[in-house]
């Protein structure tokens, strides 16, 4: 579903990618944890092509991402949910969720309507329809930022840390959302994030990054629980207290 | 009789050739808001090349900018009045008036229009971009309904000195307010001290509400902390 092959990435004199491979199968749920830094964001930002790698490729759905095509693919594949949720302020809940949907899918007011409400009621938020973004809590804000990602109904969902920008009391509330999405089979989704509880519930495999390249991956039992690189327990003993 | 500039018979002589005054008025009311809307368009317009990403738009934008906001907007209406029917190109005072003063305030346009853009956090635009809008789609349904309420003041404030500046058509006999109330205190009895106060208070009244309308409305954004602080400021014209 997703391809990376030999990315690199530079800003400036600074190398934040260091040959990077992945690949993503469809269905897969891909934890990216790591210290800040370390080119987690920058990796799910290559994906969608907010960021273009110097070097290397980047697939989706088996197609080459370039200049050209790259608005018409990440259309069609990808839907991404931000660490500041990033709604926009000057439209209501609805509109932000249908905005996509209609001019870019071409969908009826109508089906984009219905399809929102339906987001909105998996997200838990049908009553904040006609609300602004501005009068809802952080946590509000990100699940209907998770409901906007939704309503694309694109095959891979990335998660830019979805819970970093959150008061704590608010964070378990989002997550309960990921969760839920993580039960759709078809769903591929890549979340960095620093909550290991989530991540041990959904990830199917979980990947440790530092300084712009992989250091270790695996099943995150596995990986939480029997580290075999110095830094990656150096790092999970920090996380983990 | 008495025949100081201020003498009463003056302001009654005036006051019965308000027609005069009136049609100035109107004159320059209309040049006014053709030159606006199109200071408006070619502002947006700049303001999107030069917020773009592409170094040939950019470039444009900036040289047109530079171009006029560094050269007196009296040399351009010449150039238009006086070169360009060498070529061929002639324009009615009124045309030249509107597109003179239109192309010249476009400049400053397009930079509140720029500053707009850049004040606009630049995750709306990456939500945008990530939701596979192209970069024009962007701008129209995110970026740019955003822009408009934090311009608002300063656009005013580049109406209230467009309107002032429509008075350079004065010079090439344009049949503006200035242009009117100065022929007529020349033709008449000499009478420039009331023709120009008149005149002065006709402009006030037209961009005095504007430019408190501008204040008042900017200290509401702020109070509700939509900004912070004024757009960088653009240089006054």
């Amino acid at each position: 579903m997703i391809k990376l092959a030999d990315v690199e990435k530079y800003f400036g004199s600074l190398h934040v990618l260091k040959n990077i491979n992945l690949t993503v199968a469809e269905g897969e749920k891909l934890v990216i944890i790591g210290p800040s830094g370390s080119g987690k964001s920058t990796l799910i930002r290559c994906i969608n092509a907010l960021e273009e790698p110097n070097s290397g490729q980047v697939m989706l759905n088996n197609e080459l991402l370039n200049k050209q095509n790259k608005t018409r693919l990440v259309r069609v594949n990808c839907a991404m949910v931000f660490q500041q949720f990033n709604l926009y302020p000057h439209m209501t809940v609805l509109k932000n969720i249908t905005l996509a949907p209609i001019k870019l899918q071409k969908k009826s007011r109508e089906e984009a309507r219905v399809l929102a409400y339906k987001y909105l009621d998996l997200v838990g938020l049908r009553e904040k329809a006609n609300a602004y973004p501005s009068t809802l809590s952080g946590g509000q804000q990100q699940r209907i930022a998770i409901a906007r990602a939704l309503a694309t109904q694109q095959k891979i969902l990335l998660f830019d840390e979805p819970t970093s920008a959150l008061d704590p009391e608010m964070v378990q509330e989002v997550l309960d959302v990921m969760i839920k999405l993580s039960s759709e089979k078809n769903t591929t989704m890549v979340v960095v994030t620093h909550e290991m509880g989530f991540a041990r519930q959904v990830a199917d495999r979980v990947i440790f990054m530092d300084d712009g390249a992989f250091v270790e991956q695996g099943e995150p039992d596995a990986l939480f629980d029997n580290p075999q690189n110095e830094r990656t327990k150096s790092f999970l003993s920090k996380i983990l207290r | 009789m008495s025949n100081g500039p201020f003498a009463l018979w003056r302001w009654a002589r005036l006051f019965n050739d308000r027609g005069v005054f009136a049609e100035g008025l109107l004159t320059t009311l209309l040049v006014s808001a053709l030159a606006l809307s199109m200071a408006l368009i070619i502002g947006v317009v700049l303001g999107l090349c030069s917020t773009s990403r592409n170094r040939i738009l950019k470039t444009v934008a900036r040289v047109y900018v530079e171009f006029f906001q560094n050269t007196p907007l009296v040399i351009q209406v010449f150039f238009i009045y006086n070169a360009l029917p060498m070529i061929g190109v002639r324009w009615d005072v009124f045309t030249i008036g509107a597109v003179g003063v239109g192309v010249y305030h476009g400049a400053y346009v397009a930079e509140v229009v720029r500053a707009g853009i850049h004040s606009i956090p630049p995750g709306q635009s990456e939500a945008s971009r990530a939701q596979g809008f192209t970069h024009l789609q962007t701008m129209w349904y995110v970026v740019l309904p955003q822009t408009i309420q934090i311009i608002l003041p300063p656009l005013t404030n580049q109406a209230v000195n467009l309107i002032k500046n429509t008075s350079v058509l004065a010079i090439i006999a344009g049949g503006d307010l200035m242009y009117r109330a100065d022929s007529w205190a020349s033709n008449g009895a000499l009478s420039y001290a009331p023709a120009y106060i008149v005149t002065g208070l006709l402009y006030f009244i037209l961009c005095f509400p504007l430019a408190t309308w501008a204040r008042r409305y900017e200290e509401r954004l702020k109070s509700r902390d939509i900004i912070h602080e004024p757009l960088e400021e653009v240089v006054e014209c």
